[in-house]
């Protein structure tokens, strides 16, 4: 809401400055965004007096002038009569400008030099008057620009108000809380409306068929308007409220729905067949062509006002085009009325025609001031136009909008809210100042009734905040609760995230935060099967964009991503991981499924050093980060599979993670076609985790074990066993062995090539035995070695190398 | 002849004293104290002595013996010592090489902040809750008491999944979930993604907010005061100066936004503030008694209130973001710098 300052000048008197008043309506909860100067459309104006005046001596019409604005003299041709020695006048100096963008220069007229320009009002568009020169007080000072002499500077306030504030979008209403917050008198315009002798009602009728939607519908007729442009001060207003101006009829019904908040329309009467109006619901696939010339399908039960014959208007929406006020217009139809606020802003809203009407009837005007606005609109227009009021308006009311009455109020209630004690004469005196109706009902109780434009106020809570608000907030004092020690519940899965976060930052990963939606194509970049529960997207109906239309079901795709934007900016060795939901769609009228993931990419060289050994990552490093994860986790049961198909993994190089029996995600190289699809150059790892799963297996536990203080004895063997034979299937039955002086084993070497027969790979193992209480012995030693070795080459067929 | 012993000793400690290396120090030991040394000759004709000086000459030569081995062995030590340190420099490297390290990951400069925020939540005694982004329209806007059609909506332009199902355009509906499953006194904070369809330098589609909710009896809108204000000035430091002004949430009443002095130019006004010299930085207010009349609590018993923040915001602000597109861009270059 713009609120030119000059214009609330009419309804209240301002002592403050603009700032001040800005900060006091921001207080009171009438947030100002801005506070802008407007500036008159000239510049290098100034205020200059006639010494003296001689005829033209090549022209009849023209007069030589000079002026002086108090230290120059100028000589000016000037064609005007009504000037005189004496007269003080604006002088647009050379390099001013005027309306319209033109630049003064110094010219030659006739034969005679002119060095300005003298001005009209209407040339400086301040006000109509076009016969001659502004004649300006005697008292101004010369030299200074007419601009500051006149103060036509305006300041303009930006509010933003809140949807539960329609009596605020108005002058008048802003007018009411300044007052109100300033300790002010309101001023409300009072029209004094001349009415003619003719009945409206003996030339036109008003019939409401649906009066759910349009509880209140006023109808006037002015006659023998003529339509011309508004006068300036019209426009100004206007023009400071960020409204165009279009005629004097128009602009009327603008000025006063910013002046008192109610929307008006003008129908031009001659258009309205059989002379009246019809408020009724639209009709099965009804157009209509508005005003803006766009003709539309009306959605059911779009409110239209209709003449005898066809609709001529959306309701409280938009006027049509059939019946718009012309220039040859001579008798005019003015609609004043309430519109049910929800059906307003349902069909606004199917239309997409959000309107300056449409936005002050869903919040809801006055029921009670549409007659008010009608006269006030009457007045006006008689006043510009020249027309005749015909006398009474037409008031169809035929659903009371119910007003609220006598809401109770306790003192002791408002200081349970706030915390604070205002005393009852206060209270009183706060609610009185906005207008409220305030009676006792005994002891600390009293009965409040709002007036009819607070459609905001109807429980005892909306009073308290009215009463809090302008007591002022600053005046609460801060206090801290004094409430029961609570035990708090801790967030596993938080706490969870928090320390996987650690570890990967510590392993030099750093977070990312993708958007939750991505393009539906992610899937088919990752190449899912049809029956891949990944594929079951949750659509947006509304999407900014393409790309943006789908939840993700996966956050590869949005690692891969900034992978790809990340190497495009140069970066090309990369650690990044995300934590965030997936969604899998369930079925209709359910919501979907949200998983919370963990996911990592690794790509590029491990180390951050360029003269130090540069390591190209490979699987193992992510392995070994995600094993870091599980460690930091005390997670007892995990193991790696290769037995998963991922699509979109290198089928050599991926697995599935499992915990226990669980599979709770996977890992491995990115499919080369992923890769390439995606435009990607480089290889990258990635693995995805679902954190619901880790959250119920995370250990708690800590049971410290006794640390040995004898020496370990090792035995190194190196077996050969089939080069697709994973290394876990080896140490698994040789750690199932259950030989309690084995305390680990680790492998040392992996070998395949020269020496090496085809199809095999040499797996070097190192044993490493150990008791706690003392010290073993070579024999001993040998003893169990050699059973677990020739235990392990009968169950898997391996040959110990060199043998 | 004690004469003599006296030019000896002069002459070694002065040759010792030029000596440079352990062969030259070693040369001199030789030269006077070595079986036929000067010094050692010199002892050994003690016969041509008289025989009443022969003890003050036997005891002069001992001790000359005596000093000159001391000194020879304190220099021996010496140009050991040296050598040992040169021998060490000759192994100097650069040291403004940079290190050989792993350097750390950063976490998300956004999650920082929601990490701050919920440990000083955490010591005010909130406990930590989460809720579904995608939502039922019950508990996004009616449970809020943001019916259907009402202007209100307008403030949060809302991503539709279905008729009734949204994304969440704030994280206030996990309030209304937890009331409906347990008892008063509540105080919880819950942090998380959510979704608005906008899209410009300071708006995203996706942000991060954090909820807070406190209800019990005797909670007032000085306690709301009293715990922002604390809040507020952990997060932006002790000094900074705050004010609470009234606004409007359908699901709070009375309402409060709340701002700081703006960071950046102090208060005098500045590009960051609009020239207001405040920052708006949270969403607060006593919970609307509708509210409570949703999730079935006596609004006569017990009152409470609720806050909301924008994380990115904050984020913005604490480290002078002035694009908050760049949270979401994933530029590790950007990253890094957290």
């Amino acid at each position: 809401m713009l609120v030119s300052l000059k214009w609330l000048k009419d309804y209240v008197a301002i002592n403050v400055t603009a700032e001040e008043l800005a900060e006091k309506l921001t207080m009171a909860g009438l947030e100002v965004d801005e506070i802008k100067i407007i500036s008159p459309s000239f510049s290098g104006v100034v205020v200059a007096k006639i010494i003296s005046i001689k005829p033209h001596p090549a022209a009849d019409k023209l007069s030589l002038c000079d002026v002086t604005d108090g230290a120059q003299t100028f000589r000016v041709v000037c064609g005007a009569k009504n000037i005189k020695a004496g007269n003080v006048v604006p002088l647009a100096k050379v390099g001013a400008t005027i309306p319209g963008g033109h630049t003064i220069k110094a010219s030659v007229l006739r034969g005679e030099k002119s060095d300005g320009m003298l001005c009209s009002e209407a040339e400086l568009e301040t006000g109509d008057d076009s016969s001659g020169i502004w004649q300006l007080p005697d008292n101004l000072t010369l030299g200074v620009s007419l601009e500051s002499a006149l103060d036509l500077e305006d300041t303009v306030l930006d509010i933003s108000v809140t949807p539960n504030r329609s009596d605020c979008l108005s002058m008048i209403g802003i007018a009411r809380e300044v007052a109100a917050i300033t300790n002010e008198k309101i001023k409300i315009p009072v029209g004094r409306l001349k009415e003619s002798i003719e009945e409206t009602s003996s030339h036109t009728s008003v019939t409401i068929i649906d009066a759910d939607l349009c509880p209140r519908y006023t109808a006037r007729l002015i006659k023998n308007v003529k339509i011309g442009s508004s006068p300036v001060w019209l426009k100004t207003r206007l023009e400071s409220a960020g409204i165009r101006s279009i005629n004097n009829i128009v602009d009327v019904t603008n000025f006063v729905m910013l002046e008192m908040g109610q929307p008006l329309h003008a129908f031009d009467f001659r258009f309205l067949e059989q002379g009246k109006i019809i408020v009724r619901k639209s009709r099965d696939d009804e157009e209509f062509t508005s005003l803006d010339g766009k003709t539309r399908k009306l959605p059911a039960d779009t409110l239209l006002i209709c003449d005898g014959v066809k609709p001529v208007a959306i309701g409280g929406i938009m006027g049509g085009l059939n019946s718009e006020v012309k220039e040859d217009t001579q008798v005019v139809l003015l609609e004043s009325a309430y519109f049910n606020p929800v059906s307003i802003r349902r069909s606004a809203r199917k239309l997409a025609m959000p309107t300056d009407a449409s936005f002050r009837f869903e919040r809801g005007v006055d029921p009670e001031g549409v007659i008010i606005s009608m006269n006030r609109a009457a007045q006006l227009i008689a006043e510009l136009s020249g027309g005749n009021v015909c006398k009474n308006c037409i008031d169809e009311y035929p659903l009371k909008v119910p007003a609220t009455k006598d809401i109770p109020l306790r003192l002791s209630r408002i200081s349970q809210v706030t915390g604070v004690l205002i005393e009852a004469k206060d209270v009183i005196r706060i609610l009185q100042s906005i207008g409220m109706n305030v009676g006792k009902a005994g002891k600390d109780n009293y009965l409040v009734t709002p007036p009819t434009f607070r459609v905001d106020i109807k429980r005892e809570i909306d009073l308290i905040e009215e009463v809090i608000r302008i007591y002022g907030y600053d005046r609460v004092p801060v206090t801290l609760p004094n409430v029961a020690v609570v035990e708090m519940a801790s967030n596993l899965r938080m706490d969870l995230e928090e320390k996987i976060r650690h570890v990967l930052t510590g392993t030099g990963y750093s977070e990312i935060v993708n958007y939750s939606f991505v393009t539906p194509e992610s899937v088919d970049y990752l190449c899912l099967q049809e029956n891949d529960e990944r594929r079951r997207l949750v659509r947006i109906k509304n999407p900014l964009a393409d790309d943006q239309s789908v939840m993700r079901t996966t956050m590869v795709f949005g690692l891969l991503d900034a992978m790809k934007k990340n190497n495009n900016n140069g970066s090309l060795d990369l650690k990044m991981f995300e934590m965030g939901r997936v969604f899998i769609d369930r079925k209709r009228e359910e919501l979907p499924e949200e998983k919370n993931m963990l996911a990592c990419l690794l790509t590029g060289v491990t180390t951050d050093n360029l003269w130090g050994n540069m390591v190209t990552a490979d699987f193992y490093d992510l392995k070994g980060c995600l094993e870091n994860i599980f460690y930091d986790l005390k997670l007892a049961k995990y193991n790696f599979r290769s037995s998963i198909s991922e699509p979109f993994l290198h089928p050599g190089k991926s697995c599935g993670i499992y915990i226990g029996e669980l599979l709770a995600g996977y890992m491995g190289q990115v499919h080369p076609d992923v890769l390439e699809k995606m435009d990607l150059k480089n290889c990258a790892y990635v693995f995805e985790i679902n954190l619901d799963i880790l959250e119920n297996q995370v250990g708690n536990v800590i049971q410290y074990r006794e640390i040995s203080r004898f020496p370990a004895v090792t035995r190194d063997v190196a077996f050969l066993i089939p080069a697709d034979m994973e290394t876990n299937y080896m140490t698994d039955i040789l750690l199932r062995q259950s030989e309690d002086l084995l305390e680990n084993v680790v492998i040392f070497d992996i070998y395949a090539g020269k020496g090496i027969a085809e199809g095999m790979k040499s797996l070097g193992l190192r044993f490493l035995y150990r008791a706690t209480e003392r010290t073993l012995t070579d024999i001993e030693v040998n003893i169990i070695h050699e059973k677990i070795v020739q235990n392990t080459v009968g169950l898997t067929g391996a040959k110990i190398r060199g043998e | 002849m004690i004469d003599d012993l006296q030019h000896l000793e002069i002459n070694a400690l002065a040759e010792l004293e030029q000596s440079t290396n352990e062969d030259q120090a070693q040369a001199v030991r030789t030269k006077y104290l070595g079986r036929k040394g000067l010094l050692t000759t010199l002892l050994r004709n003690i016969a041509q002595v008289p025989d009443d000086e022969k003890p003050l000459f036997g005891k002069r030569c001992n001790e000359a013996k005596d000093i000159l081995s001391a000194k020879i062995d304190e220099v021996l030590l010496q140009q050991l010592l040296r050598k040992k340190s040169e021998g060490l420099l000759k192994e100097k490297i650069d040291v403004t090489i940079p290190g050989r390290i792993i350097k750390f990951g950063r976490v998300h400069p956004v999650i920082q902040i929601r990490r701050e925020i919920c440990a000083i939540f955490a010591s005010f005694g909130f406990s930590i809750v989460e809720g579904p982004e995608v939502e039922l329209d019950y508990y996004n806007f009616e449970a809020l008491n943001i019916p259907k059609d009402h202007p209100a909506r307008d403030m949060q332009d809302t991503f539709y999944i279905e008729e009734n199902i949204v994304l969440r355009t704030h994280t206030s509906p996990v309030q209304v979930r937890i009331m409906e499953k347990i008892q008063p006194p509540v105080r919880i904070l819950s942090p998380g993604r959510v979704y608005r369809r906008d899209s410009d330098v300071s708006h995203t589609p996706m942000f991060h907010q954090i909820e807070g909710l406190l209800v019990d009896k005797g909670v007032s809108f000085a306690d709301l005061k009293g715990m922002l204000t604390a809040f507020l000035k952990k997060i932006f430091g002790m000094n900074t100066k705050l004010r609470f002004r009234p606004s409007f949430f359908p699901f709070t009443e009375p309402s409060a936004e709340v701002d700081i002095r703006c960071v950046m130019c102090g208060g005098s006004g500045c590009r960051v503030c609009g020239q207001s010299g405040w920052l708006e930085i949270l969403g607060s207010g006593m919970v609307d008694p509708a509210v409570f009349h949703n999730v079935g609590y006596d609004s006569e018993e017990y009152t409470g209130f609720a806050f909301g923040l924008g994380l990115e915001r904050i984020a913005m602000l604490k480290y002078g973001v002035s694009d908050i597109r760049l949270f979401f861009e994933n530029d590790i270059r950007f990253l890094k710098q957290f």
